[in-house]
């Protein structure tokens, strides 16, 4: 059990992978093949639960890294292939492993042909996103990284929409425009480290220790974070580099843009806290203003844009750039809150943007479209579909006592004690995140039904609540018992604020450090 | 035993919300009567009323210093310096509000069993308001300010889905919307405001604030608070009560919310939601009272508001919208109170003003329900006889909102208009618009009054008249008929309220101020008792204005005939009866231009700007592709040729490195 548990990680990562090539023998039946749905089904949920092994067993006080497994890869090159998990980590793996017997379960109806490929291509993605969550080895990271990039774009470009040859080679472009100079800063760190260290490395624990010459605006330090920045950024996607994100998600057939939204945009986040902040302290603490300015600019504008959409997934796919930019906004602000709110932002952000899109893409599976104006008055045929819309509309909307919220406050908190400014400018999301979800909620479930076809639409299936249900109660829990995933996290976000905040001087620790305290001093002396 | 007094409503909830959703709701089943799901929902709410007796007579024994009880039911959000626990905290200040919360709320209940009998979804409805209620509880019973704004936000939700519960009218839809944006505009001064407390004092608990501040203030003066600071938060939370408790410029929510069922007009619309503003107001009035600029903000504001209002209140014609009105207009006069430091006066006008406006409200319902879902005052008359009871409870609370002693809104509204005269932070301009607005309140009321239940009948004038594009049902029906009991008797218990609520603090002898001492201290804010004689003769002064104004619009209304609502009215008259454009010059000013904006981001920034970029790249690449594959020629002399030139330069670079 020992030697299981030890290589808990790497079974993780690669069973979807190999349940996925196993289910490549089980023959398709024309018109439908439920062993080979149930097979997927079933691989997704057993890696679930190994992850729920992770969960109980991660010690939040214990050894940084856990589950820690390292081999020679490539020793000429210093490439190892290296992995395990910290509490940040921790949380985007379960939230990876949560998803997706949920987005599988999902596509059961939408997909009907070419199965096989679909349902293996989903398990290959999910090979490639756990293995980035949990590479210690920057080269590593590299590969998962390109890995995930293959089955998203076959994702968009097979299951599609009609535009889905222009979405997925915008797609593919926008990424490996990103991941190139990635890659090329990640050789020149493997040579920093031979340089100052004796010996080649892509380990990211060894990296850390690297002091990376170069401090100013276009010093080596600096160019190599934008370089890891822009690679990032067009994931997150940070306004302006976003513009990839309303095709694709619009033309990815729903459980593609499930994962995309709920996984493959944390992976920028995710490189953010992993790789560019504790790598490039100097050079986060000179861009942290230009960074949290764009990151208050794409809660504005994706906010402003997503009311104006006819189309609701497009409405949604625009409110995750407004979303993810409070992500952005959280981590540059560079203190405990703000962080600790931009990681559970991202957790949030998959659960209720990953349940909007499987809430649109069940309409569509009725009506086949998404045209705002196509609806009207659903709630009356609908009525668990209107309830649980509405549950989700609310976590969008950072309803307190839903898990948006939680986010959302600690994010706006933190960055009111770093910049009080763009705080209170990205404040106005919360009243234009009101009004683009409300308004569409109206447009679509109430007033009176105006088109014939929408009287008799079914409400949701068994299958459906299953698929919605697990997503509605996190909405719950994570709003009311947060504490439950800061206690894991702590330990690490501390870690790595220290690592990060290296480059700042005068670093406003804490809020407890109070005008009403300094007054207090006045007093005294 | 505390937490139970927000739990009983949400159970209420739970058992009511599921059974429609998953009992009801599919087409074609059968819907529970409003008599058994509102029996339970009320059984919830009544329950909680108990609790929260009890919590009173608890609180009651113990001597000032100690009257509170807490509870912390979980850890909530741990974060760094961020220590919020699921708290709730009942004092002097909440036990009143939870008394009024779930009393009224018990009232309202009973009342829709009657109301809601003819609906189709009474075990939503009643899910609804218990929801409600959980929320209101929670808002009052937080013990820190983010528990707080869960409640606040809470009873937002509720009162977004209640405006909107008939959502197959897409006006009222939009009005819940509507409603609840605005209240999010608010809501961001709200959040802020938090914020920077919590980067002041590094603490958003109440008692903690109130300890923190009280320690600065005892060491005489040598602790300094950062005012302006103070004076900022008090800003920011009070742009938190223009949204909720419907002030200028805010208030424009709370007119189209009155497209909700009646007792929700009734309840969160006049009784309880709008009046978290006041409440958050005097639980923190210990920042308040240090800052002059802010108070003088907040007086200004509710005076205005309170004279603004009643302009509108006079020329409208929907029974409900008159009451809306007055509403703002009343709550109005509480910020004014809060503002001259007059917190108790505040809170007690809070109390009367439940009593009666929810009287006059269920009254109004009463009258909707009986005249078959008629609401405007121009077709009706001579109510009088036809439903005694609804006619006889109304007329109490007509005098008490017009401020006819020994009603209660006499004593309360008095107060205020004392306080505003005689505080520091007060003025004669402060207590001339309060003074007029009374006058005009008695004015608007009577006319409400008159139109519906004085006078002969004109609704069946009305029906021979024939003007086509009214209401095509519902009028001169032989079935006008008073009330059902479940829907008088909560009327009667209001009347009686309404009546004799004035006792809770009466001049020079106030057991309000006296029970609130340990929440309100008596701050030098408020205006000392001194000047007796100056105290009677506003007091006279108020009160014959009242009076000239009942019998100026007794005068005017009595003999109304159907035929003089065509008459057309003056330009004046016709900007207040058309509410003066508020609603046009926010959708010209704001909404159409954040429009027309973000249609703008959209169509020509992303679309026409950005993409154009990127695809720029990708034809650049196209391009180079197509270059380079030149290259390929497949000619092996070529690729040898490329060999040799990549090995020199390898070469080179490698030799200049050594070198």
């Amino acid at each position: 059990m020992s030697g299981f548990n030890s290589s808990l990680l790497t079974i993780l990562v690669f069973l979807p992978a190999a349940w996925a090539l196993a289910g490549l023998l089980i023959p398709v039946k024309t018109g439908g093949s439920a062993p080979l749905k149930y097979w997927a089904l079933a691989g997704s949920l057993v890696t679930f639960f190994l992850s729920i092994f992770l969960y109980v067993q991660f010690s939040p006080h214990g050894e940084e890294f856990q589950w820690l497994e390292t081999a020679s890869w490539i020793p000429s090159l210093g490439i190892s292939y290296s992995v395990g998990i910290d509490g940040i980590s921790l949380w985007l793996v379960m939230l990876t492993t949560f998803l997706m017997p949920i987005a599988i379960l999902g596509s059961f109806k939408a997909v009907e042909h070419r199965e096989k490929e679909y349902y293996f291509l989903l398990l290959a993605l999910e090979t490639g996103m756990l293995g980035a969550f949990v590479s210690l080895d920057l080269f590593l990271f590299y590969v998962f990284w390109e890995v995930m990039l293959i089955p998203m774009y076959f994702l968009v470009g097979i299951w599609g929409g009609k535009e889905r040859i222009y979405a997925a080679m915008k797609f593919f472009l926008y990424t490996m425009v990103g991941s190139l100079l990635m890659l090329v800063a990640i050789f020149y760190l493997a040579y920093q480290h031979k340089v100052q260290l004796g010996s080649y490395s892509t380990l990211i624990l060894d990296l850390y220790k690297l002091h990376i010459p170069g401090v100013g605006y276009f010093g080596a330090q600096s160019l190599l974070f934008l370089a890891f920045s822009l690679a990032f950024a067009i994931k997150v996607p940070l306004f302006p580099l976003h513009t990839w994100l309303p095709d694709a998600h619009v033309q990815a057939p729903t459980a593609g843009s499930v994962i995309l939204a709920a996984v493959l945009l944390k992976m920028g986040g995710y490189g953010f806290l992993r790789i560019a902040f504790p790598l490039f302290p100097q050079a986060v603490s000179l861009y942290q203003v230009p960074f949290m300015t764009l990151g208050a600019i794409a809660i504005i504008y994706g906010a402003l844009v997503a009311t104006v959409q006819p189309d609701i997934k497009k409405l949604v796919a625009y409110s995750s750039v407004s979303h993810m930019g409070y992500v952005i906004l959280g981590l540059f602000s560079l203190n405990q809150i703000g962080v600790t709110g931009s990681i559970y932002q991202m957790l949030n952000h998959g659960i209720s943007t990953g349940a909007l899109f499987l809430l649109v893409g069940m309409i569509y599976e009725r009506r086949h479209t998404r045209e705002i104006s196509a609806f009207g008055g659903i709630t009356r045929v609908m009525p668990l579909f209107a309830v649980t819309f509405m549950i989700v509309t609310l976590s969008s909307v950072a309803l307190p006592g839903t898990n948006g919220f939680v986010g959302e406050f600690l994010i706006l908190l933190g960055s009111w004690n770093t910049n009080r400014i763009l705080a209170s400018v990205a404040a106005l999301g919360v009243v234009l995140g009101a009004v683009y979800m409300l308004w569409m909620f109206q447009r679509v479930m109430f007033g009176p039904i105006t088109h014939e076809e929408n009287k008799k639409l079914r409400d949701l299936s068994v299958r459906e609540v299953l698929v919605l249900a697990p997503l509605v109660i996190a909405i719950f829990v994570m709003g009311i018992f947060p504490n439950l995933f800061f206690e894991k996290m702590d330990p690490s976000v501390q870690r790595f604020l220290n690592r990060s905040s290296a480059g700042i001087t005068s670093q406003p620790n804490s809020a407890s450090q109070t005008s009403y305290a300094q007054g207090n001093n006045h007093g005294s002396s | 035993m505390l937490a139970l007094i927000p739990l009983f409503p949400l159970i209420g909830f739970l058992i009511n919300g599921s059974w429609y959703l998953f009992g009801q709701a599919p087409e074609g089943r059968q819907k529970a009567s409003s008599q058994v799901t509102g029996l339970i929902g009320t059984f919830f709410i009544f329950m909680s009323f108990l609790v929260s007796v009890y919590l009173f007579l608890q609180l009651f024994a113990m001597d000032g210093e100690h009257r509170i009880v807490q509870q912390v039911v979980f850890p909530w959000i741990y974060v760094g310096t961020v220590h919020l626990d699921f708290a709730f905290r009942v004092d002097s200040l909440s036990t009143l509000f939870t008394l009024v919360i779930t009393g009224v709320g018990t009232l309202i209940h009973l009342y829709s069993i009657g109301y809601m009998s003819h609906d189709e979804t009474p075990g939503k409805f009643f899910a609804y308001l218990n929801l409600f209620c959980f929320a209101m509880l929670m808002l009052v019973l937080g013990a820190s300010l983010p528990i707080l704004f869960l409640g606040w936000e809470g009873v937002g939700l509720c009162s977004y889905l209640l405006i909107g519960y008939w959502y197959t009218d897409e006006d009222k839809a939009k009005a819940g919307k509507k409603a609840f944006v605005v209240n999010r505009v608010g809501d961001l001064g709200f959040l802020v405001g938090m914020f920077l407390i919590f980067s002041t004092f590094g603490t958003l608990d109440f008692e903690a604030l109130r300890s923190l501040l009280a320690e600065a203030g005892h060491i005489g003066g040598a602790v300094r608070i950062d005012l302006e600071a103070v004076t900022a938060i008090c800003l920011l939370l009070f742009v938190g009560c223009m949204g909720k408790s419907a002030q200028i410029p805010l208030y424009v929510w709370l007119p189209d919310a009155m497209a909700g069922p009646t007792p929700v007009s009734a309840l969160i619309h006049a009784a309880t939601m709008v009046t978290s503003g006041i409440y958050m107001i005097a639980r923190l009035n210990f920042f308040y009272s240090l800052s002059t600029t802010a108070l003088s903000v907040v007086a200004t504001v509710g005076a205005v508001t309170a004279f603004f209002a009643a302009t509108i209140a006079i020329a409208q014609k929907d029974i409900k919208k008159v009451l809306a009105y007055s509403t703002v207009s009343q709550l109005g006069y509480m910020f004014l109170a809060c503002g001259v430091g007059a917190y108790t006066a505040g809170v007690f006008h809070v109390i009367t003003h439940a009593f009666f406006k929810a009287l006059l409200f269920l009254g109004a319902g009463s009258v909707i329900h009986g005249m078959h879902e008629e609401q405007n005052i121009l077709k009706m008359g001579g109510l009088r006889s036809k439903m005694p009871k609804t006619f006889l409870t109304f007329a109490i609370g007509w005098l008490a909102i017009c401020g006819i002693p020994p009603f209660s809104g006499f004593f309360s509204k008095d107060e205020i208009l004392w306080q505003a005269f005689s505080s520091p932070t007060g003025s004669t301009m402060l207590w001339g618009l309060g003074a007029v607005t009374a006058v005009m309140t008695a004015f608007y009321m009577t006319r409400l009054f008159t139109l519906t239940f004085l006078g002969t009948p004109r609704f069946e004038e009305h029906e021979e008249h024939g003007h086509g594009h009214d209401h095509d049902h519902g009028h001169s029906k032989g079935g006008i008929h008073e009330s059902p009991t479940f829907m008088t008797l909560p009327l009667q218990i209001l009347a009686i309220l309404s009546a004799i609520g004035g006792l809770l603090s009466i001049p020079h002898w106030s057991w309000l101020e006296h029970w609130l001492e340990p929440v309100i201290p008596a701050h030098e804010l408020a205006a000392t008792a001194g000047h007796s004689d100056m105290e009677w003769i506003l007091m006279a002064v108020s009160v014959i204005g009242a009076i000239c104004g009942i019998a100026w619009a007794l005068q005017k209304y009595r003999n109304f005939k159907a035929e003089a609502a065509g008459a057309e009215p003056g330009a004046l008259y016709q900007a207040m009866e058309e509410k003066w454009y508020v609603d046009e010059i926010y959708d010209a000013l704001i909404v159409k231009p954040i429009h027309r904006l973000s249609e703008v981001l959209w169509k020509v920034f992303d679309i026409q700007i950005i993409d154009r970029i990127v695809v720029g790249f990708g034809r650049i690449s196209l391009w180079s592709g197509e270059t380079a594959r030149v290259m390929q020629t497949g000619s092996i002399q070529v690729y040898a040729l490329m060999l040799l030139i990549g090995l020199i330069a390898t070469a080179g670079y490698l030799i200049y490195v050594w070198v």
